[in-house]
């Protein structure tokens, strides 16, 4: 694909059909880790009746859900206070919920004006504003994942398992930053 | 919590009544996923900061490791880590020392 460019007030870019692929299974497999995880909310008479969803009290174990669902507070973990635990807690069991449904609303936008055989994607401010949330989060979870630190090489040797997937994270790269640049333009 | 010498100046009493009073800031922490150019973009969206202010912020998160975007009621501040991680980006809040 070429760099998102501006037309009016449209975001516009094509895709091949191998990238929209790559690009939905990708935004897909996100979708299905957040839907586990809203799914293990627990479920009580009262959220039940008033409509107000609890999430869990605890960070998820999985590191790249424990990214995307980041805690209230940085605790020291050799000298965390009660008083921080206990409000993290409370804190994360009132707000995921909602982020839950803020990354699954972004994601799905991107399915949704995104072909399975590609093609032309035309998107308004807002539309653009939820691919770029979207990006970003795919980015985290594949960036997780691989481990990416600032010193990250663009390339791995190829032997490294993780040499194909750094291509895919790099490309990823490339369609956010194109996407805020046209944006600012 | 705050050093015994930073309070020289208030009054014994009024200790309690000031650590409820202290303002919260969000910090946004460095991460090696998340781009320059995005941080600073989502700062302007979320918090209607300049490009010069927004661009400072990203690159005091860039060089020192994290930055206090924002401050205000705990509400507030609840509120901006909330938009703040639906944005992607690593952000925590704390009570102002």
């Amino acid at each position: 694909m070429k760099a998102w460019r501006r037309k009016g007030a449209r975001m516009v870019a094509g895709f091949e059909q191998q990238e929209a692929a790559v690009l939905r299974g990708l935004v897909s497999q996100m979708e299905d880790m957040l839907k586990a995880r809203a799914d293990e909310a627990p479920q009580d008479e009262l959220s039940e009746l008033t409509g107000i969803k609890a999430g869990p009290s605890t960070a998820p174990d999985d590191p790249v859900l424990a990214r995307l669902l980041p805690d209230f507070h940085r605790i020291d973990p050799d000298q965390p206070t009660q008083e921080e635990l206990d409000s993290a807690a409370a804190l994360r069991s009132l707000h995921e919920p909602e982020l839950l449904d803020a990354k699954l609303e972004v994601a799905e936008v991107v399915m949704e004006t995104l072909a399975p055989r590609g093609g032309e994607v035309r998107l308004s401010i807002e539309q653009a504003d939820a691919w770029l949330s979207a990006l970003n989060d795919v980015r985290l979870a594949l960036g997780t994942a691989l481990d990416v630190s600032d010193e990250m090489p663009d390339e791995l040797p190829e032997d490294d398992p993780r040499s194909a997937h750094l291509g895919v994270y790099h490309w990823l790269t490339y369609l956010q930053e194109s996407l805020v640049q046209a944006m600012a333009g | 919590m705050p050093a015994a010498d930073e309070q020289t100046q208030a009054e014994p009493l009024s200790d309690e009544l000031g650590a409820a009073d202290r303002p919260w800031q969000t910090v946004v922490w460095n991460d090696p996923v998340n781009l320059m150019s995005y941080v600073t973009y989502v700062f302007q969206k979320l918090f209607g900061y300049g490009h010069d202010h927004a661009t400072k912020l990203m690159l005091d998160v860039h060089h020192k490791g994290k930055a206090i975007v924002s401050s205000g009621s705990k509400d507030k501040v609840e509120g901006d880590v909330s938009r703040l991680h639906a944005a992607g980006l690593w952000a925590t809040m704390q009570q102002a020392s």
